[in-house]
């Protein structure tokens, strides 16, 4: 089979990889004779069961909600942190090494903190997923503005430019395809955490879901059914945050290809 | 002849850089000397890495001299500064702007309607009609260094440092981007300082060519072309001008190229 139309080989590939996974998966389970482990069409049955129950529209909105706040907070810290960090040089040594400490400790480790601090409602949840992904911004965003072109300083510069007017009219846009890149990591990552995040003693959204599912009469497909949830909606996210990438003063910052 | 100061006035700059080694600066700029009067229309010519983006880059106002005194209209250069635009060697078109935000860049000032009007006329001038709405990425190299000399053009600029403007240009389109600099700058009684590695170049539009030697680079020489415009590329003046800075430059043009360095 030739496949001539780009379009239709951009569907059918992937969807072909899926098909071959849910097969394996499938005879995987049989193979092993497990009653615990379900298969992809339990896991479908768990999903449409948490449909019914009105469960999966309350879990997605509720673990949409904590990830939307955590993440427009992290992008309304950390580009202007990461902007200011990368051209105010004492800014960068002043701060960088806190930020370095900070960075590599987990969101998990900061969970007992989070709860003595915010208790056990929405806060802390958001505050975690803040927390994991504002170092990707500010990171992504430094090194964009330490990394400029000199040259288009210089051209700025030589026509008078300066203050915020330079922020907005150069550093920003020069910077801008880069942070879009830090960005689109981050919103990764704030999804990656929101089942750690949710397992503070929440009582919605998809993490706590594999959790309750679990612990309340170890229903497996139940769990397996948040996973598959997660990382659709991942996807969802990625491909959304990936339409940035197509606008056109920022197209040239990515490769030609 | 007046004695007042020139309007670019260069005398005994030095300029090193920061080398591998902590103790081994690498020197570009040796004692170089060089005036440049109100309404001129000066070349720098010299063999590639000697130093002449770097002395272009400090009378501009974006390196420091390491020595020496660099002034321009009677005050030391410390920053760029919008009555004189500079063209870069390395392309400076913004990648995020269209061509015409691009040419409009330097007239966020005037009114709106000023500023359309001048963006078309340059926009024009440097054959990318039909161009304005696209992306430099969109753009060849070529285009993308006409787009950036319409900027600095539409930007109505005292003075023009160019480096290298027309080096990426196909041999009509320069000998055209030479002929519009030539009329422009005649018609707006401009100053410009213009880097070329192209003799022939520098004294088709010179009024002095300014020779620079091999790195640590001083002037060798300066050759005054004192020829009417536009310019016969046959004549015995202009013949003569060539020679004489082929023959600085340490190349016989009739002999086969003997006893120099090749550039
Ligand atoms: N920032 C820098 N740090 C160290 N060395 C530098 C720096 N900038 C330039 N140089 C050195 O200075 C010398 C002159 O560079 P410059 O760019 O001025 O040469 P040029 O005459 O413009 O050459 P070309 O004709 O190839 O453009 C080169 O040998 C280069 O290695
Ligand atoms: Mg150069």
């Amino acid at each position: 089979m030739r496949m001539n139309f780009p379009q239709t080989r951009a569907v059918l590939l992937p969807a072909l990889t899926v098909a071959a996974c849910l097969m394996a998966w499938h005879w995987l389970v049989k193979l092993s004779g497990t009653d615990l482990f379900p298969t992809p069409l339990e896991v479908a049955r768990g999903i449409l069961e948490l449909g019914e129950r009105g469960l999966l529209a309350k879990y997605i909105t509720a673990s949409l909600f904590r990830v939307t706040w955590g993440f427009f907070l992290a992008v309304a810290v950390g580009v202007p942190l990461g902007l200011a960090l990368g051209w105010f040089r004492s800014a960068y040594q002043a701060l960088n090494p806190v930020i370095q400490i900070l960075r590599p400790i987990s969101p998990i480790a900061w969970i007992p903190v989070a709860i003595l601090w915010f208790g056990i409602d929405d806060t802390a949840p958001v505050f975690l997923i803040f927390l994991a992904s504002v170092f990707p911004i500010t990171v992504s965003t430094t090194a964009a503005v330490q990394n400029m072109q000199l040259v288009y300083l210089r051209a700025a510069r030589n026509f008078g430019i300066r203050g915020p007017q330079l922020f907005r009219r150069v550093i920003l846009p020069a910077a801008l395809p880069q942070i879009i890149t830090g960005v689109r990591i981050a919103l990764g990552i704030a999804w990656l955490v929101v089942v750690a995040a949710e397992m503070i003693a929440v009582n919605s959204g998809l993490g706590y879901l594999i959790i309750d599912a679990r612990n309340a009469g170890k229903r497996y497909d139940l769990v397996v059914a948040g996973m598959v949830m997660i990382g659709l909606i991942g996807l969802v996210l990625d491909l959304l945050i990936r339409r940035l990438e197509t606008f056109d003063e920022v197209r040239w910052g990515y490769g030609q290809r | 002849m007046d004695n007042a100061e020139s309007l670019i006035f260069v005398q005994g700059c030095w300029k090193s850089f920061p080398g591998k080694t902590r103790d081994e600066p690498v020197h570009v700029l040796e004692q170089v000397n060089l005036e440049v009067r109100e309404g001129e229309f000066v070349c720098i010519v010299g063999p590639s890495g000697c130093g002449k983006s770097t002395l272009l880059n400090i009378i501009g106002g974006f390196l420091r001299e390491s020595r020496g005194a660099v002034r321009v209209a009677g005050a030391a250069v410390e920053a760029p500064d919008p009555r004189r635009i500079f063209v870069f060697q390395e392309n400076g078109v913004f990648p995020w702007l269209t061509v015409e935000e691009n040419v409009g860049f330097g007239l966020m000032s005037r009114p709106a309607s000023e500023r359309a009007e001048r963006v078309e006329h340059y926009v024009r001038m440097v054959g990318l009609t039909g161009f304005e709405k696209s992306y430099p990425r969109e753009l060849s190299g070529g285009m993308r260094q006409r787009v950036e000399i319409a900027r600095a053009l539409a930007a109505d600029a005292e003075v023009l440092y160019m480096d290298e403007p027309f080096g990426a240009l196909d041999f009509l389109t320069r000998l055209k981007m030479r002929a519009d600099l030539i009329r422009i700058w005649q018609a707006e009684k401009k100053t410009v300082l213009f880097v070329t590695h192209d003799i022939e170049e520098a004294v088709q539009l010179a009024d002095r060519v300014v020779v620079m030697s091999r790195r640590p680079a001083t002037v060798q020489e300066t050759v005054t072309v004192d020829l009417p415009r536009p310019r016969d590329l046959d004549a015995p003046g202009y013949l003569a001008a060539r020679d004489r800075i082929f023959a600085i430059m340490g190349m016989d043009v009739h002999g086969g190229g003997a006893g120099g360095d090749p550039l």
